[in-house]
């Protein structure tokens, strides 16, 4: 057996990888989308859960080990939601994000800042030139209860603040009510109202609560536009889950062979351990394969985790456990 | 067209280094005798053979080999036992032993699981998460039901039958023992346990767990053997009982020789399982389950899915699928913890997989082989799916035994029915559907001991197991796995 060890994904070989052979549908009416989610396969909720289990017991060692962990590193968006965030605390979220271990600059930065709107603009000055990208959550977040118009404005508000990415949510109610027409209709103008930032589509997955639920509102997320889909706020109980993550991730590989884009996935909520992120990096590869593994593709929504990821990475390379302290909390 | 090699998918392309177990955690001896009368002596004969690690072709170590003469004492000694010993014990007593048994085998499961997969060549991940396990768990439950016979069904205080002579295959050896002892203890009887040539290991380390759970003498007899053994011990005029399970051969040949005699017979043996797929299956675990049902235990399987029927109008999507997650499994080393397949048994099986697949290839079936590089040494075979098979195919009505699954096609529900039905066997069968009454209706039709909905080889010791037809009969398992043990 091969002992190469897992190394990062190049632009080169990601073309290679699938081939579009239909373009995406335009969707016209609700009833056509409808059909087209009734067209989906469902989700047997005791399978998927079997199959996660059993990849959770791959065991990751050594040189797999460290290249997964620096991997998970240049993959997290470094976030902070609360409503006591303040400029000061940006920026130290920020300089965490471009130097995570500043007494070793081989350590990669993460792939962005995840912050409120109105923190957008400080995080880009914090930022500047760095390959670090701000990303804002938008569209009333967590709730998403507020009109189109509030939403678009908070969307708009965010991108010319100087938002690379855009954290929408979905209007949970209208999918849960049947109306996905609406729900379809609100990611288009929003992915439109993103310009060029990359636009997330929040599913609160923990929300939807079945996973033919989450299968979808996957598929109304990517027929929407988005360029990734994302589990959760990070502000309900349940947040992302490997079964959950399992089904988006099938999604985006059936919607990538069928309908044209990769679109990435973003996991967020409740994941704080190495790992947690290790087993997430096994089921993309074991279910999508080396395209999705590349920050371009795959994130992590998490503050603590990246000291896990720093502490458990010097341990690989020293053979001991250091403390906890060594690693600057921000 | 013949040896279509699958184009290679990106699907885990990120390579894990080796994460072997540890060999030296099996501590096996240099050599091993044979278990009768509570202590290990030599056989008769003193002959002796090696077992094999299929993996690398390496010997493991020298087992005894039994003749007819070591068969008489293992036997006399089982009888003694059950005569001054066990039939007078209670059910709470046998109860007790029964506990032990199960939690030692839980002490030392991961000895016993690189024990199994050294002798066996199964992938330590499946002797470590299910084999050992479901061996334990079958005991617990078995000890549960000791001192409950009253309540089994069977009428007030049913009796045992005596001395059970119990022949097990080398598919699944450790697990294989646990489904033949612990039914037959827990109803009363004392054991004579033949483990297949190729796999004495793991049950010679129960053996030492017998000793260490200080089992009377002489209730429970181990002794190793080629079928010459086996034979002895059907034949012997002093056995009440003989469990088998094995190959529909040696079962039929058994069946004629315990004919117009005494003796009590169960039978559990070949397969060839038809996993049936509708085309609203769910088809991300349909996938799965179909890998789980032709490729666990590299398709050593009596139960294995070895057919699949698929609906005519999502074959060519599922075979898509199929091909794509075939060639993601990770075949080779059995002790390393991410090895998806392992080493097929032994030579000679290794050479009817490739004498059926090679019947497959000539009869016009299109072949999918995994392109995964396969050791040097030991015995190895890629994980294969034939496409394009009809029912008239060889490798459509023959046991295989190994990684090879056929495809077939159906078009009704009554096809199905009628094309999983058409087989001399009848032991498993699998049933993908988001409809539930469609699963309940071709459930009702198949002509098979256990149907799976949704899933496939999943085994649970309140569970009954067992066959129609070739596949044999009796059941093993739950409340029914008693009264194979039982004179009712």
């Amino acid at each position: 057996m091969s002992t190469a060890p897992l190394r990062l994904v190049t632009e080169q070989d990601r073309d290679v990888q699938i081939a579009a052979t239909i373009a995406v549908p335009t969707i016209e009416s609700e009833a056509q989308l409808k059909a087209l989610l009734t067209s989906l396969s469902g989700v047997d909720a005791v399978g998927a859960e079997a199959r996660v289990a059993k990849l959770s017991t791959r065991s990751i060692k050594k040189s797999t080990k460290l290249a997964a962990i620096e991997m998970a590193i240049s993959m997290v968006d470094l976030t902070t939601l609360e409503g006591a965030d303040t400029p000061g605390r940006v920026t130290s979220l920020c300089t965490k994000a471009m130097r995570p271990d500043p007494r070793d600059l081989t350590v990669p930065s993460v792939a962005a800042v995840c912050v409120y709107p109105d923190l957008v603009a400080h995080a880009r000055s914090v930022l500047g030139s760095s390959p670090v990208a701000v990303a804002s959550v938008a569209t009333s977040f967590p709730s998403g209860r507020a009109s189109l118009k509030v939403k678009l404005m908070d969307v708009r508000d965010a991108v010319s603040a100087g938002a690379d990415e855009v954290d929408m949510v979905i209007d949970r109610g209208a999918f849960l009510s049947g109306r996905i027409g609406q729900v379809f209709d609100e990611i288009v103008a929003v992915k439109e109202a993103c310009g060029d930032a990359h636009l997330k589509v929040i599913l609160e997955t923990g929300e939807l609560v079945t996973y033919d639920n989450v299968r979808r509102a996957s598929w109304i997320a990517m027929l929407g536009g988005a360029d990734f889909i994302k589990t959760s706020t990070g502000k309900i109980t349940v947040n992302a889950t490997l079964p959950v993550a399992l089904v988006m991730l099938e999604a985006v590989r059936d919607f990538a062979e069928t309908a044209g884009p990769t679109v990435g996935v973003k996991v967020a909520g409740g994941i704080r351990t190495s790992k947690d992120a290790i087993r997430y990096l096994v089921l993309v590869n074991e279910t999508v394969g080396s395209t999705w593994l590349t920050p371009h593709l795959f994130r992590f929504g998490a503050s603590s985790l990246l000291n896990d990821l720093l502490m458990q990475r010097l341990k690989q390379q020293r053979g001991a456990y250091v403390r906890a302290d060594e690693f600057s909390v921000d | 067209m013949s040896d279509r090699r699958l184009a290679n998918s990106q699907l885990g392309s990120l390579e894990y280094d080796p994460a072997p177990e540890s060999a030296s955690i099996a501590k096996l001896k240099p050599s091993y005798g044979l278990f009768i009368d509570g202590k290990f002596s030599d056989a008769e004969a003193d002959a002796r053979f090696a077992s094999v690690n299929p993996a690398n072709e390496e010997s493991l170590t020298s087992v005894a080999q039994a003749s007819a003469l070591d068969v008489d004492r293992a036997v006399v000694s089982a009888r003694r036992a059950y005569d001054k010993v066990w039939s007078k014990t209670t059910g709470a007593q046998r109860s007790k032993y029964l506990f032990r048994i199960a939690r030692l085998i839980q002490e030392r499961s991961r000895e016993l699981a690189v024990v199994e997969t050294l002798d066996n060549g199964k992938p330590i991940r499946e002797s470590r998460d299910v084999d050992i396990p479901l061996a334990a768990a079958h005991f617990f439950y078995y000890a549960g039901w000791a001192d409950k016979l009253d309540h089994a069904g069977f009428g007030v205080n049913p009796k045992p039958l005596g001395v059970a002579g119990q022949i097990i295959p080398w598919n699944f050896p450790l697990l294989m023992a646990a489904w033949k002892l612990a039914p037959a203890l827990a109803a009363g009887n004392t054991c004579v346990l033949k483990p297949a040539e190729t796999t004495p290991l793991s049950a010679l380390v129960l053996a030492e767990i017998l000793e260490q759970a200080e089992l009377p003498p002489g209730v429970v007899n181990i002794i190793t053997g080629d079928g010459s053994t086996g034979a002895a011990l059907v034949e012997h005029p002093d056995v009440d009982k003989i469990a088998f399970t094995g190959s529909t051969e040696v079962g039929r040949m058994i069946q004629q020789r315990t004919a117009a005699t005494h003796k009590h017979l169960t039978l559990e043996l070949g397969g060839k399982g038809a996993n049936i797929v509708f085309e609203d299956a769910p088809v991300d675990e349909m996938i799965e389950g179909i890998i789980d049902g032709i490729f666990f235990n590299q398709g050593h399987v009596c139960c294995a899915g070895s057919r699949l029927l698929v609906q005519e109008s999502v074959a060519d999507e599922v075979l898509r699928r199929l091909v794509r997650r075939v060639e993601q499994l990770r075949v080779g080393d059995p002790l390393d913890k991410n090895t998806d397949v392992g080493a097929i048994n032994s030579a000679a099986q290794l050479l009817r997989i490739r004498e059926l697949t090679a019947f497959g290839e000539s009869e016009g079936a299109t072949r999918y082989t995994s392109s995964c590089e396969l050791p040097q040494k030991g015995y190895w075979f890629a994980p294969t799916v034939f496409a394009d098979v009809s029912q008239s195919h060889r490798i459509a009505r023959e046991e295989i035994f190994g990684p090879v699954l056929s495809v077939l096609t159906f078009r009704t529900p009554e096809e199905a029915v009628a094309k999983a039905n058409n087989t001399n066997y009848g032991l498993a069968c699998g049933v993908w559907s988001e409809k539930g009454s469609r699963t309940l209706w071709v459930a009702e039709r198949l002509r098979a001991g256990v149907i799976w909905a949704n899933t496939y080889n999943r085994f649970d010791p309140t569970s009954p197991f067992g066959g129609m037809r070739e596949s044999g009969f009796g059941r093993e398992g739950g409340r029914h796995g008693l009264e194979a043990y039982l004179n009712v």
